[in-house]
């Protein structure tokens, strides 16, 4: 770490630890990203790792990185984890839970991944109720092959195949996974939350630390999609990215819970 | 009334310059310097001293480059 | 002695599975195969407390495989020809990322849908690789119910000791048929697992991943010789085959699984006929026995090769001779079997009319 005040007076009789508001957590791996800078995968592997650390269950769980630009979140989260096949971690998934139950198990999905090849996975392993966490990233785009079309693309958004807009009358209508799960019976918790605002940050934590808790009470599968960005591959800055989101994502894709479990 | 005093250490070559954490920290007190670190991306620093610990920046910097502190100072 | 049983070969193979010790089960119904997931849907999970899950499709089975036998679980999954195609790109991972586990093809006639009848038309597949990238299966090939059982519990011991796939290439002949089957006690299922599993990161310790990725160039063609070099290891470690009257042979019939079964009887009948004939069965299709053809080669007139497709073991026959002797074919496709007596037909027109 290094202080790198340049023009402030740093006052380091502050950053005791009695003080402490923020850390990395521990269960983040010393590798740096390599996302995009601004990408909100990184936000979401970091809260995620913040959550694991805060109910201290870093020896308890197995995750399943997916094929998307996430691909290597092994490198960065400190936990076991297997890398499955582009679309399969729900299966994967399902593998290591049913012959480990008493651990956490989640995947951790793209919305290629989830929403297009590994549809049917998906939808199988919550319609058998694993008792799994699925964190789906939906950028509205294949990120990692360089920005083609996703299921979730808007209408009318611009991929680089669909570079005239996401015609939905010969291409399909942006696919709402969410809403396509919840009504599933083995399926207990399903919420869409964004990183796209620190509001929204502790919001999408709180939703990962509530499925998790879920979990562990064994109530079924629980889809925690998180609206993010793609700075990159939608050729914005990460703040006009994170505006598009505000202004176009939010208002296709509803935040908030879609289905929570029956309170016993 | 208690004043909150803050203060941040930034992991400059974690940084990626993504600016985020300029448009949430309500006091204003990031900037990105004109310098860049050893992954060449320009760096965020800070320019004033009013920071309150409110850790927005930390919460919303995708590669948790900031550390946050906070005292609380009661003033008579 | 064990239990002596009349079964049909699934269920035999079923049966020994939940006495190897088998810790998950999963698969996806097709004939000639589904009385494998049948009978363990039974009572296999009261019985060991095995995981029994029918999948949604192959593709989620060997997936579920993948997972399973990435926390280093005693796995298996079973299939027939067109769900084994459905598997490919899961097996390539397995065998990149070095994971235990057995599977097992009813091998029935094709290509696409094809026919429910017996064929040997996957023999490319198993034994050359399947999926995508240099990577080999162990491959058994049993010939009775009885080694349905044995091999089981031998491909799992293999599975582990190589960190490899094993797959038991069956048909659905041997699937279907009814035999006496010595059966091996009930084992315990593991309750250690390798340092490599992924059971939870140990407290001390590093946390372990299963991958198959590996951008840099130079660290995948490492991977690739340590493959490699495990494949060779294999090679010399591991060849099974099982050889009848060679040494006055003056022809060699060879076929593995029913083909072998079906061979010997020509074997008895040419033999009857005067001709002195030996039969080479190799039970392991990879590693190919080799070195046994390549010393018959030496001193026998010719090799006929019968299989149940367009002759594919035959190249690997071919090879291991070297065009020291001649190696003829015969075979019927697409879910026939050859009779004998036209195994016999075929040999005297080939090798005693032809050299006439
Ligand atoms: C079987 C297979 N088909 C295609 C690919 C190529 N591929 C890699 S990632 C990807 C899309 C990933 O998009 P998404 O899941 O949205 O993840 P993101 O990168 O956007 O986070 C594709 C098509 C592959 N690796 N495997
Ligand atoms: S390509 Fe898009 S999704 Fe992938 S790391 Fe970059 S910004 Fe993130
Ligand atoms: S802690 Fe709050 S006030 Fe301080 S720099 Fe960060 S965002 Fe600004
Ligand atoms: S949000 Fe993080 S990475 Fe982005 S500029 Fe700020 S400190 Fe750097
Ligand atoms: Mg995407």
């Amino acid at each position: 770490m290094s202080n790198n005040i340049e023009t402030a007076k740093f006052r380091p009789e502050i950053c005791v630890d009695e003080n402490l508001v923020y850390r990395k957590p521990s269960t983040l791996l010393p590798e740096p990203f390599h996302y995009c800078p601004g990408c909100g995968h990184s936000t979401v592997h970091k809260i995620f790792m913040e959550v694991v650390e805060e109910m201290g269950i870093e020896n308890d769980i197995i995750g399943v990185a997916p094929v998307g630009c996430s691909v290597f979140a092994y490198h960065y989260m400190g936990v076991d984890m297997q890398q499955a096949a582009h679309g399969r971690a729900c299966a994967v998934a399902t593998g290591i839970k049913r012959v480990q139950p008493d651990k956490y198990v989640f995947s951790y999905q793209g919305d290629g991944d989830l929403a297009a090849i590994g549809t049917g996975e998906t939808i199988h392993a919550a319609n058998r109720g694993e008792n799994i966490l699925v964190i789906f990233i939906n950028n509205g785009i294949y990120g990692m092959t360089s920005g083609q079309m996703a299921p979730t693309t808007l209408e009318g958004m611009v991929s680089t195949t669909s570079p005239h807009g996401r015609d939905v009358k010969t291409q399909g209508y942006p696919l709402k996974m969410s809403e396509l799960i919840a009504p599933l019976p083995g399926v207990a918790y399903v919420t869409r939350q964004s990183v796209h605002k620190p509001a929204n940050v502790r919001k999408a934590k709180k939703a990962l630390r509530q499925a998790l808790e879920y979990q562990k009470q064994g109530l079924g599968f629980c889809l925690v999609e998180i609206v993010s960005n793609c700075p990159s591959n939608w050729r914005m800055t990460p703040a006009q990215a994170n505006q598009y989101i505000d202004e176009k994502m939010l208002a296709f894709y509803k935040l908030g819970d879609i289905k929570v479990p029956e309170v016993k | 009334m208690a004043k909150a005093l803050g203060e941040i250490i930034i992991d400059i070559e974690k940084c990626k310059g993504c600016a985020l954490c300029i448009d949430a920290c309500p006091e204003e007190v990031l900037s990105l310097t004109n310098k860049i670190n050893k992954k060449g991306y320009q760096y965020i620093v800070t320019v004033n001293s009013n920071c309150t610990g409110c850790a927005n920046c930390a919460i919303i910097c995708p590669d948790a480059v900031i550390t946050v502190y906070r005292k609380i100072e009661k003033s008579a | 002695m064990g239990e002596i049983k009349l079964m049909k070969g699934n269920e035999a193979l079923a049966e020994a599975m939940i006495r190897a010790g088998c810790d998950a089960y999963f698969g996806y119904p097709i004939t000639p195969q589904s009385e494998v997931l049948e009978y363990l849907s039974k009572d296999a999970t009261q019985r060991t407390g095995m995981v029994v899950l029918q999948a949604e499709s192959e593709v989620a089975a060997i997936n579920m495989i993948y997972g399973a036998a990435g926390c280093g679980r005693r796995v298996m999954t079973t299939s027939s020809s067109p769900g084994i195609s459905l598997m490919q790109e899961g097996l390539s991972y397995i065998a990149s990322a070095e994971l235990p586990c057995v599977l097992a093809n009813v091998v029935r006639g094709g290509p696409g849908l094809g026919t429910i009848q017996p064929s040997q038309a996957d023999y490319f597949q198993s034994v050359k690789g399947g999926g995508h990238g240099d990577y080999r299966l162990i491959v058994l090939a049993p010939s009775s119910v009885q080694e349905m059982v044995d091999f089981v519990r031998l491909s799992f011991d293999l599975a582990e000791k190589y960190r490899n796939p094993v797959m038991i290439l069956t048909d659905g002949a041997i699937g279907q048929m009814m035999e006496k089957v010595e059966l091996f006690d009930q084992m315990p299922r593991k309750t250690e697992f390798p340092d490599w599993a992924t059971t939870g990161k140990p407290k001390d310790k590093e946390r372990r991943y299963i991958t198959s990725l590996h951008i840099q160039p130079e660290k995948m063609e490492e991977i690739n010789k340590h493959l490699q070099a495990k494949y060779k290891q294999i090679e010399k470690d591991e060849v099974r085959y099982e050889a009848f009257n060679l040494d006055d042979a003056e022809y060699v019939l060879t076929g593995y699984g029913l083909g072998a079964r079906i061979c010997r009887k020509a074997m008895d009948i040419l033999r009857e006929k005067g001709y002195k004939v030996g039969l080479v069965r190799p039970i392991t299709l990879f590693p190919f026995p080799k070195k046994v053809y390549e010393e018959v080669a030496n001193r026998v007139k010719g090799i006929l090769d019968v299989e149940m497709n367009a002759g594919q073991m035959v190249e690997d026959v071919k090879l291991s001779v070297c065009g020291k002797t001649r190696v003829e074919y015969y075979g019927r496709m697409g879910g026939m079997i050859p009779s004998p007596e036209e195994i016999v037909e075929n040999f005297e027109k080939l090798f005693i009319k032809g050299e006439a």
